[in-house]
């Protein structure tokens, strides 16, 4: 062999050195954004091709639109190519080891909520240990689901075996050019939750994200979707009182909900992500697009919020109500308080006859925080008999924080009748007089009040999820008053 | 197209500098020249302009009205005269003062009531209205082509008993001529403790297509007392865009009526600011809408001190394919304890094809403070034309005297009987079957 025809093979058995695929050690991808790391994202979780496609196309929308600035909320600007936008769930190494690592202050909360130990110890992301298997107690509710023909499952699993049902819903409810941060979503979203409720059935438990909290670690670009076909029901909780350990920063989740003739969903979310110090330093960005669709007649889809974590929140659940005599609903209370702020609302859309829908918002803001409640109720031409009521109070506590109310009413239809009601005060020396004069302590008696102002909410909640909030609420407001 | 707008006003502009009040600085009208270039019009982009579109204006090439000559009709002015009411009148034909429309301008000494453009009171503007800013492209539109309008000044103690009716007539004789427009800006000062009650009518000659831009700015001292009453009822096809703006100080109060009637495209804009304790507004408005009329109300009112108080009521109702818009915004600021401010909207929508947009605003950034908002839109109540249905009335009469129930509410509250007749007659002129409502209120 001559030195020639050696260079030659060595030329040819010499790897590509400039691979489109880079293939690397670690689980997750280097930070940046451009359409190799989304086919990057979609090889890994073996996506067919149509999702790429949609994805794609998700990600060159988003690079044409402009970050929303109408929301009241300031924040330095977001630098998207610093994120890394794929890592596999984190290796419980990573974490504690013991509970005697975890913040004291965490542990108190824990203790302040009533958790199990060992949910604290999950909570907290110490590694779990042989005395509570959370794989087994999934699997016991998987099978009483599957009795019933429900389908609850990961994202990722629901791509894998499901795939005519997603490819038919997602995306139908927020399309992938909805607006900045659900586009983002759809192009990089790593998991997230898919629900089928199939005709006739009533869903025979909660089902709650709880419940697969093994595998709850599904990153900072969640995608939730919730189809329920006729007559069916199903009533849906979103994430945890507790306050979870977590790294990521900005958080764009997409939630879809679609109801078919008759059918209903209640979706429950308490979210109580870290709100950064008292300082304002640090805290979670939640960027949410949650919108149901009330596609059949006679559906109904129910929105119940608690808002206290989070630096940042701008979220705005929201119901199509377009099938006949559906109807919408939307419970919330956002609490805020040191520098944490919320722009958070509905929008109901009635586009069909007989279409009615209920807003109850609750703010509570303290400390130098900013709370608004930003709501769209629209009457189409077409939505004869139309009707909606809106309430939204706001709880100041303390002279340096801010409640704002932005509501927008546009009505195209003679028959609707559409009625808007705001207050903003702060809790009065009546009330806490009254109760001081009964021997009720002041920082009680203001839980007190404020648990009966956030009640209209709270009744809506699931009981377990109730009981939770109230003393979620109270923790949150902690110092505020006093 | 707001470039070619722009630039067509910039050229009016060259044309006409020569004509235009010369006590107005030229530094002021440059100012907003420079202001009208950068910014250019609003468009729905905007959020202020979510649902109204200024396009039909920028569109139309308007230029300045010409003085009225000789042949003045006064017909459409005595219509618009306050027959029983004695008060001080001023007559503007296409923004120009009329001395000879015009009556009793005899005030008490000391005060004055009179025409722009024949008081070079420099002085007065200066120390008043000197360091206003712009913030709007139609308020630089006016700044730039000021010409006439009214400068009110009541020293401190005095008490105009009288109201002062100021009265802007707008349109052309005949289509050959170009569409006109006027930018009167009226200036309103009153002193400590001083009051006084103010009308602006603002009309036209029925048919004709011309644009009013107007601009109205208020400063109450201390303890002063105005009652305020604009009265909108421009020709169906003009333009109107209305600005008045208010500064309040300690104690002061202005009440404020904001009746939108005419107009093809109407938009009215409030800004108030409470900038002392104690101050107080009422701000009470009635929109009529019918045709393909669009109508837009904008009130802002700014609590910057403790103990502020505004009340704020406003009705609408819409008829045909109409759209009235409504945006009202309440802002407290920090050190704006103890403030209440309330704020409702109610609307009535009688025709398929009308649309109402309304957003109550509220943004607040002080604890101790009573605040509220309300809005509603609905049709009229069956159970009242039941009640009424139930004691012979047939239903039209039963529907018509609802509707007037309905506006009534916001106009039963003025002072001067004569201007609530008037404006009573109006309303029942606006809405569908007038003769029935009358019948009844005889």
């Amino acid at each position: 062999m001559t030195d020639e025809t050696a260079k030659v093979e060595e030329l040819v058995h010499k790897e590509y050195e400039h691979g489109f695929v880079t293939d690397i050690d670690t689980d997750t991808v280097a930070p940046g954004l451009n359409e190799d790391v989304i086919a990057l994202i979609s090889a890994k979780k073996e996506e067919p091709e149509w999702l790429l496609e949609w994805r794609l196309d998700a990600f060159r929308h988003w690079t044409r639109m402009a970050e929303p600035a109408w929301a009241h909320v300031h924040y330095p600007p977001i630098d998207f190519q610093a994120i890394s936008y794929y890592s596999a769930p984190k290796a419980k190494t990573d974490g504690p080891k013991s509970l005697d690592e975890v913040d004291p202050k965490l542990l108190e909360t824990y203790e302040k909520l009533g958790i199990p130990l060992h949910e604290q110890k999950m909570l907290a992301g110490v590694a779990v240990d042989a005395v509570f298997d959370s794989v087994s107690v999934a699997t016991t509710f998987k099978e009483k689901l599957a009795d019933a023909g429900v389908i609850f499952c990961s994202f990722s699993e629901a791509v894998q075996n499901h795939p005519y049902l997603v490819r038919a819903y997602l995306g139908s409810v927020v399309p992938a050019s909805d607006n900045y941060y659900a586009a983002l979503n759809s192009a990089v979203f790593t998991d997230g939750s898919f629900c089928f409720i199939p005709k006739n059935t009533r869903c025979p438990m909660e089902l709650s994200t709880y419940f697969r909290i093994n595998a709850a670690n599904t990153g900072q670009f969640e995608r939730t979707l919730i189809v329920a076909e006729e007559s069916s029901y199903v009533s849906y909780l979103e994430g945890c009182t507790a306050p979870m350990r977590d790294e990521n920063q900005l958080h764009a989740a997409v939630v879809e909900l679609v109801a078919l003739d008759n059918a209903e969903i209640k979706y429950s979310t308490v979210q109580n992500w870290y709100p950064g110090d008292e300082n304002g330093v640090g805290g979670i960005y939640n960027f949410v697009t949650k919108r149901g669709d009330c596609r059949g007649s006679g559906s109904r889809i129910s929105w119940t919020q608690v808002e206290t974590g989070s630096a940042i929140t701008w979220k705005y659940p929201s119901c199509i109500l377009r099938g006949d005599n559906s109807s919408g609903e939307f419970y919330s209370v956002a609490v805020t308080n040191n520098y944490q702020q919320a722009d958070t609302g509905t929008k109901m859309i009635h586009l069909g006859r007989n279409t009615r829908s209920t807003i109850i918002s609750k703010g509570i803001s303290a400390g130098k925080a900013q709370n608004a409640y930003r709501g769209l109720v629209k009457i189409s031409k077409n939505a004869d008999n139309a009707r909606n009521y809106t309430q939204c109070d706001s709880l100041l506590m303390g002279d340096t924080c801010g409640a704002h109310t932005f509501p927008y009413i546009e009505t195209g239809n003679a028959g609707a009748i559409v009625e808007h009601e705001a207050t903003t005060s702060k809790i009065s020396d009546d009330q806490l007089f009254y109760c001081r004069q009964r021997g009720i302590d002041e920082e009680d008696a203001v839980n007190m009040i404020v648990n009966g102002f956030c009640k209209d909410v709270f009744k809506e909640l699931p009981m377990e999820f109730a009981v939770e909030a109230q003393k979620l609420l109270n923790i949150t407001l902690e110092g505020a008053v006093g | 197209m707001s470039e070619a707008a722009v630039s067509h006003y910039l050229a009016e502009y060259d044309r006409f500098r020569d004509v235009l009040a010369a006590s107005w600085p030229a530094q002021r009208r440059a100012d907003a020249l420079e202001y009208l270039k950068t910014h250019g019009f609003p468009t729905r982009r905007a959020e202020q302009w979510k649902y109204t579109d200024v396009s039909p204006i920028t569109r139309r090439k308007f230029t300045l009205g010409k003085s009225p000559g000789a042949h003045i009709d006064d017909a459409p002015v005595e219509k618009l005269r306050f027959s029983r009411l004695n008060c001080h009148e001023l007559v503007f034909m296409n923004g120009s003062f009329c001395a000879e429309l015009s009556r009793n301008l005899r005030l008490p000494s000391g005060a004055t009531v009179c025409a722009l453009q024949s008081n070079g009171n420099a002085e007065l503007l200066e120390r008043y209205f000197g360091n206003e800013e712009i913030g709007h492209a139609f308020t630089a539109l006016n700044t730039a082509f000021l010409n006439d309008g009214v400068l009110v000044h009541v020293p401190d103690g005095m008490e105009i008993p009288a109201p002062i009716h100021i009265i802007y007539l707008g349109g052309r004789e005949d289509e050959t001529q170009p569409s006109s427009m006027s930018h009167p800006r009226n200036l309103i000062a009153l002193g400590r403790q001083a009051s006084a009650s103010i009308i602006e009518t603002y009309a036209g000659i029925p048919g004709s297509e011309y644009f009013t831009n107007s601009h109205t700015s208020i400063q109450a001292q201390a303890g002063a007392r105005l009652d305020y009453y604009k009265v909108q009822q421009e020709s169906r096809r003009a333009y109107h865009i209305g600005r008045t703006r208010i500064s309040q100080q300690a104690d002061s109060r202005v009440d404020c009526h904001a009746l939108s009637l005419g107009g093809k495209l109407a938009r009215w804009d409030i800004d108030a600011e409470l900038v002392e304790p104690g101050a107080e507004i009422n701000l009470n408005g009635l929109y009529l809408t019918s045709d393909r009329q669009h109508v837009d109300n904008h009130t802002l009112v700014e609590h910057k001190q403790p103990h502020t108080t505004s009340n704020e009521h406003y009705r609408g109702i819409m008829n045909g394919r109409s759209r009235a818009v409504f945006n009202g915004k309440v802002i407290v600021h920090e050190q704006a304890q103890k403030t209440e401010a309330h704020q409702s909207n109610a609307n009535l929508l009688l025709s398929a094809d009308a649309e109402v947009d309304t957003k109550p605003e509220l943004e607040i950034y002080a604890d101790d403070v009573k605040c509220s908002h309300g809005a509603t839109v609905g049709r009229l109540d069956e159970n009242m034309l039941f009640y009424l249905r139930s004691r012979a009335l047939d239903e039209d009469t039963a529907r018509s005297l609802l509707t007037y129930a309905f506006a009534d509410e916001v106009i039963r509250d003025i002072r001067f009987p004569e201007i609530r007749e008037r404006l009573e007659h109006s309303i029942a002129g606006e809405l569908p079957d007038t003769d029935l409502i009358k019948e009844f209120m005889q």
